[in-house]
Formats: C-alpha cells, sequence, structure tokens
C-alpha cells in the first residue's frame, strides 16, 4: 500500500507529460474542418482558359457528382504550393482519370496561367476563385488545402498545407477502390 | 483591372485603405455600423490566431469582414451571420463559443482537479495532526 502512494504521483506525472509531449506535436494552426461529413459546398465558377482544356466555360461541382474528386486550392503567390505541386504532378501521372479539381484561390487568372505553364498543369480543370467567395463557402484559411469528395458529394477528407508523397495511396486511393468495387458490384 | 481605394467609412480606423470594396460591402448608418464593429470583434482571424478579424487586415480577415458588411446589408440577423461563419470555419472561428457539453468539460477540469487537490491536502494534514498527537 505504501509503496503504491509514492508510486502514483510518480505515474501520473509521467501519463501527464506524455500527454503534454504528444500534446505539443499538435499544430495549433491546423483545425480540424467542420465540413468533413458534410456536403461539399456547391460551386459554379468559371474554368481558367489553357491550351488543353476543352471550350466548356463554367464548371458546376454538381456535375462532379457520382465520383471520387478532389478539390486542390492553391494559387500563384503561395510558396508552399510550389512544395506540393511534384506531388499532384504524380497523381495526375498515376491516376489519369481522377478528377483533379484546381481552384485558382484569390488569384488573378492571367497569373495562374504563367505558373501552371512554367510548373505543369496537374489539373482535369482549374476554376477561378478571384474573389475569394468559394474559399469562404469551402472554409479555406491556409492554402494549399486540398479536399477529397466521395462519389455522393460528401466531403471526406482536408488536408490543410501541403500534401506530401503518401497522400495519394493513404487518403485517396483506399476510397476510389471502396468506391469502384462498390460500383462494379451493382453493375 | 482597375484598382480603386476607398476606406470604410466607419467600419474601420480610418488610416486602414482596403482595395477593391464594392458598395454592398461598406456599411452606412449608426446602427449597422456598431452591429458590425461588434460581429467583427467576436470572430476570430483564422490566419493570425490571436487578433479578431475587426484588427487583423490579412486578406481573409478583410474579405471576412466584406462578408460580415455584405450580410447585414442584405438585412441579415447577427445570428445568420455567426452561423454562417461557424458552418465554415467551426467554433474556432467564434470568440465566444457556446456552452457545450465538450466545452465544459475543458473549463471545468481544472476546478474539479483542483477541489480533489485540496482535499487529499486537508486529509493529509489532519493525518499529519493526529501522528503528532
Amino acid at each position: 500500500m505504501k509503496t503504491i502512494k509514492i508510486w502514483l504521483p510518480i505515474l501520473l506525472l509521467l501519463s501527464l507529460t506524455v500527454l503534454f509531449v504528444f500534446g505539443l506535436q499538435n499544430d495549433p494552426k491546423k483545425i480540424p474542418s467542420v465540413l468533413i461529413g458534410k456536403k461539399a459546398p456547391e460551386f459554379n465558377l468559371s474554368i481558367l482558359q489553357t491550351s488543353d482544356t476543352n471550350i466548356k466555360k463554367k464548371l458546376n461541382s454538381d456535375s462532379l457528382t457520382g465520383q471520387v474528386w478532389l478539390l486542390n486550392v492553391f494559387a500563384s503567390w503561395c510558396i508552399t504550393c510550389q512544395i506540393e505541386h511534384k506531388h499532384l504532378m504524380k497523381i495526375a501521372e498515376v491516376n489519369p482519370n481522377l478528377k483533379l479539381i484546381g481552384l485558382a484561390y484569390k488569384d488573378d487568372p492571367s497569373a495562374t496561367k504563367l505558373w501552371l505553364e512554367k510548373h505543369g498543369n496537374p489539373y482535369s480543370n482549374v476554376v477561378i476563385d478571384q474573389d475569394g467567395i468559394t474559399g469562404i463557402n469551402w472554409g479555406v484559411y491556409a492554402v494549399p488545402e486540398t479536399f477529397i469528395i466521395d462519389e455522393k458529394g460528401f466531403i471526406v477528407y482536408k488536408n490543410i498545407g501541403a500534401i506530401d508523397e503518401n497522400f495519394y495511396t493513404r487518403e485517396t486511393k483506399p476510397l476510389l477502390l471502396k468506391t469502384n468495387g462498390k460500383n462494379s458490384k451493382n453493375d | 483591372m482597375e484598382k480603386t481605394q476607398k476606406t470604410i467609412n466607419g467600419s474601420l480606423n480610418s488610416t486602414e485603405v482596403i482595395e477593391d470594396i464594392t458598395s454592398s460591402e461598406i456599411v452606412t448608418g449608426v446602427a449597422d455600423q456598431e452591429r458590425f464593429q461588434s460581429l467583427t470583434n467576436e470572430l476570430r482571424c483564422m490566419v493570425c490566431q490571436n487578433q479578431t478579424i475587426a484588427e487583423s487586415n490579412a486578406g481573409l480577415a478583410v474579405d471576412l469582414k466584406k462578408q460580415v458588411a455584405k450580410q447585414i446589408n442584405e438585412g441579415k440577423t447577427d445570428d445568420q451571420i455567426l452561423n454562417f461563419m461557424e458552418e465554415r470555419y467551426g467554433e474556432f472561428v467564434l470568440y465566444n463559443p457556446p456552452v457545450s457539453f465538450e466545452n465544459s468539460l475543458l473549463w471545468l477540469t481544472p476546478f474539479v482537479v483542483l477541489i480533489i487537490a485540496v482535499l487529499i491536502l486537508i486529509s493529509a494534514l489532519k493525518r499529519q495532526n493526529k501522528s503528532n498527537d
């Protein structure tokens, strides 16, 4: 009984220390999105005209429902976007059928265009959100941000900041496999 | 594109200049300006976390101020505007988050721990007194 009494405070202190050490790893700048599990906010935005885009002028988010798609919020003025860009290029290369939509957030369309010409364009379509209203609707506060939207149009994941090289295999691929499996069963 | 510079009358410090303000984003009338002040002081700037959007000139804070002004002019109530922000940015955006179970846990746990600690201290002191007698 005596030994327990002596060890109890030490154990408590140790467990608190462990808690704090892990707590301190959390980045207070990364706030979990309230939109996860909710319907993706609708947008109807002009498509940035690049050499390889089709003639369609506007993209409505509704037209993407029925498949898993990604929304990557980026801008030519965003330095971190350059860091993740190679991972986006890789995703587009590995899965050319995946709808990867770029949201050019508070950016001058001609600057966006130049930036994409310089760094490469991984996006199926880039939509223009020059006034940042769509960004507000999606709760965007730190560019780059990447959303995964499931086939029913619900947001299932949000990555704040640059995605890492494992983002696709870790977050996107399992959902794609699950969705495609379901679809083929229904067929 | 032509950039116009206008100050938002009364809704910002007169020294602050903001680009590209449309008329729907300017709050006029004393009552509405007061509402604008109190609302923007209740909303946290997400990119500069210990500032309200009223205090901040960060891009997003300016956009959210425009949004608040626009919605005041559209006749939205304070609750509707705060809800709009909370739906997008979560409770974190509110400087006065609502009382909820999780939040009370956060506030009350330290006091519960304090009470337990005092109780332990009292019982230890009592025991010490007894053994001294």
